[in-house]
């Protein structure tokens, strides 16, 4: 029914845009980590170098690893938090479903910046959490380690990510038949036994969608730990930043966005995977 | 849905979900509520309430300038990012060509691929085409990293979308350019508004892309960001808290015309049966 000029006029723009400020640029990541820096000029000389140096330094491989075991600290606290609260919403909130649903959604509308500020006011030395443990005489001089350290950077990227962890899950637990559940419970399941055997399984692909939106988006982070970290709350994103700006290695750095983007893509595809495998059983 | 009678209690998790609501919202309380503290963003408890920084919010003429920019950027890229995502979604759900899964999940790729990649590419480009990195490249960069916002919420509408009205006008004479503007379009107009709003939302708030495109001229979340380098003051609090107010006044805004627009529906299908 639409003719040929029609599919056409709509097709050509979005195609030519995306090709030029999508997919060139991507592209233009992907050459520069295999070329080199020479006396500070870029050598358009094809080479494995970069990732040769990113896997033989010790100091890149520790921040990756230190990268990986914040973003699973995250994904974990996000789950203890999102899980309770959706499956709290979708079986036990009653009337006051739709509120607390907009009550977990409104933060999400919040600047990320906003909220990673919020966090630094409260965990700094002359913080807040300081002055009330002083103010109720719990300690006598400020605890310092709440701020500028890895801690501080999993409790702000816990905050930000627990709504993103929560739709998810609440979606799947709202797809799940109620019948079933009442089935289980007329059957004689207990309460524990009808979420272990019932509600738990069926919510997997919720939760396996929420753990690896959590955990993607906390990998690439670098506004985090610049805002809370510190020195020791460094993450490979940092890294990947320093080298674009004052130690201009754009191909190091490349390279390694090169490999923050693969292991972004290859644990999409596996949860999408695992997701279905799960699904068709 | 579960029938009231069998909604247990459930204590142990009802104090455990409160305690998260409280995670959720403390940062939130405690950045409105210091925003009234004459004493500065520390210390406990707040004493003597002043609105002094809003007023020296209000005299800050870096800050309305890089408000001024955010909102230029982010109408911008609302306007190209929902032509070229409402375009998309009629390629999508209309026209066949080589490589359309493909396209689908590139142009999903600024959102799920860290901001900084996204940012660092695009700088790349920019370097690489010789252009001066200013609002204009941070424009771009949102309007492109955001036309996936905009695809996928008017993809759905369309596929949604009553197929005959639109046979129904070309068939009665209608040229495809008139049953577009009067048919399509309208059909679409939720699909449009939600995602406008969200567009518009993601770009005022984006800061991951901006930071390798802005030039001299910066967006607000880029002015607090470099202000935060400089030691922090309530006056930041002030302007979120200003800025959260925004927010959710356009979630209100949205609720409102969403439920309308499901109201007029309802009627709709009641006229109709």
């Amino acid at each position: 029914m639409y003719s040929r000029a029609y599919k056409t006029l709509v097709s050509l723009p979005p195609l030519l845009w995306v090709g030029l400020f999508l997919v060139l640029p991507y592209a233009m990541m992907f050459a520069h980590s295999f070329w080199a820096v020479r006396d500070g000029i870029l050598v358009h000389q094809w080479n494995l170098h970069n990732y040769v140096t990113l896997f033989s330094k010790p100091v890149y491989v520790e921040v990756l690893w230190r990268t990986m075991r914040i973003a699973a600290a995250v994904t974990f606290c996000s789950l203890l938090l999102g899980y309770p609260l959706a499956y709290y919403l979708s079986f036990h909130a009653g009337a006051r479903k739709e509120l607390l649903y907009q009550l977990v959604i409104v933060p999400l509308w919040v600047s990320y910046l906003v909220r990673g500020y919020a966090w630094k006011t409260i965990l700094g030395s002359e913080g807040v959490l300081n002055g009330f443990l002083q103010y109720v005489h719990f300690t006598h001089e400020p605890v310092a380690f709440f701020l500028y350290s890895p801690f501080a950077v999993v409790l702000v990227l816990t905050h930000i990510y627990t709504p993103f962890v929560f739709l998810p899950l609440y979606a799947a637990l709202e797809h799940i038949p109620r019948p079933l559940v009442e089935a289980s419970e007329d059957l004689g399941a207990g309460s524990a036994q009808t979420f272990l055997r019932v509600i738990l399984p069926l919510s997997i692909p919720g939760l396996l969608a929420g753990a690896t939106f959590a955990f993607v988006l906390s990998l690439g982070d670098f506004l985090a730990p610049l805002l809370v970290g510190g020195a020791s709350g460094i993450m490979i994103a940092n890294v990947v930043q320093s080298l674009f700006g004052a130690a201009y290695d754009w191909p190091l750095g490349a390279a390694i966005s090169v490999c923050i983007l693969l292991i972004t893509i290859s644990l999409l595809f596996l949860s999408e995977r695992l997701e279905k495998r799960w699904s068709s059983k | 849905m579960s029938s009231p009678a069998r909604l247990r209690r459930a204590p142990l998790l009802t104090v455990y979900v409160a305690l998260v609501f409280i995670f959720i919202y403390l940062p939130i309380a405690v950045l409105i509520l210091y925003s009234f503290n004459r004493d500065g963003v520390g210390g406990f408890p707040p004493r003597r309430l002043t609105l002094d920084w809003y007023r020296q919010l209000f005299a800050d003429g870096a800050i309305w300038d890089s408000v001024v920019n955010s909102l230029i950027v982010a109408a911008g890229s609302v306007a190209l990012s929902l032509t070229l995502g409402l375009l998309a979604a009629l390629a999508l759900d209309r026209a066949r060509f080589p490589g359309k899964s493909l396209f689908r999940r590139l142009v999903l790729l600024p959102l799920i691929l860290p901001g900084i990649i996204t940012g660092l590419s695009l700088l790349m480009f920019a370097v690489f085409a010789g252009a001066q990195l200013s609002l204009l490249t941070v424009f771009l960069g949102h309007s492109t990293a955001l036309i996936s916002v905009a695809t996928t919420e008017l993809f759905a509408g369309l596929q949604k979308m009553d197929r005959a009205q639109e046979e129904a006008s070309l068939d009665l004479g209608a040229t495809p350019w008139q049953t577009f503007w009067r048919v399509t379009l309208p059909n679409l107009k939720l699909s449009l508004i939600a995602s406008g709003l969200l567009i518009f939302t993601l770009s005022m708030d984006e800061i991951a892309v901006t930071f390798f495109l802005i030039g001299r001229d910066n967006t607000l979340p880029l002015e607090i960001w470099g202000r935060l380098r400089r030691g922090i003051t309530p006056e930041i609090n002030a302007v979120s808290t200003l800025i959260f107010a925004v927010s959710v006044g356009l979630i209100v805004i949205w609720y409102r015309v969403r439920t309308r627009g499901l109201g007029a529906q309802a009627r709709e299908l009641l006229e109709r049966s």
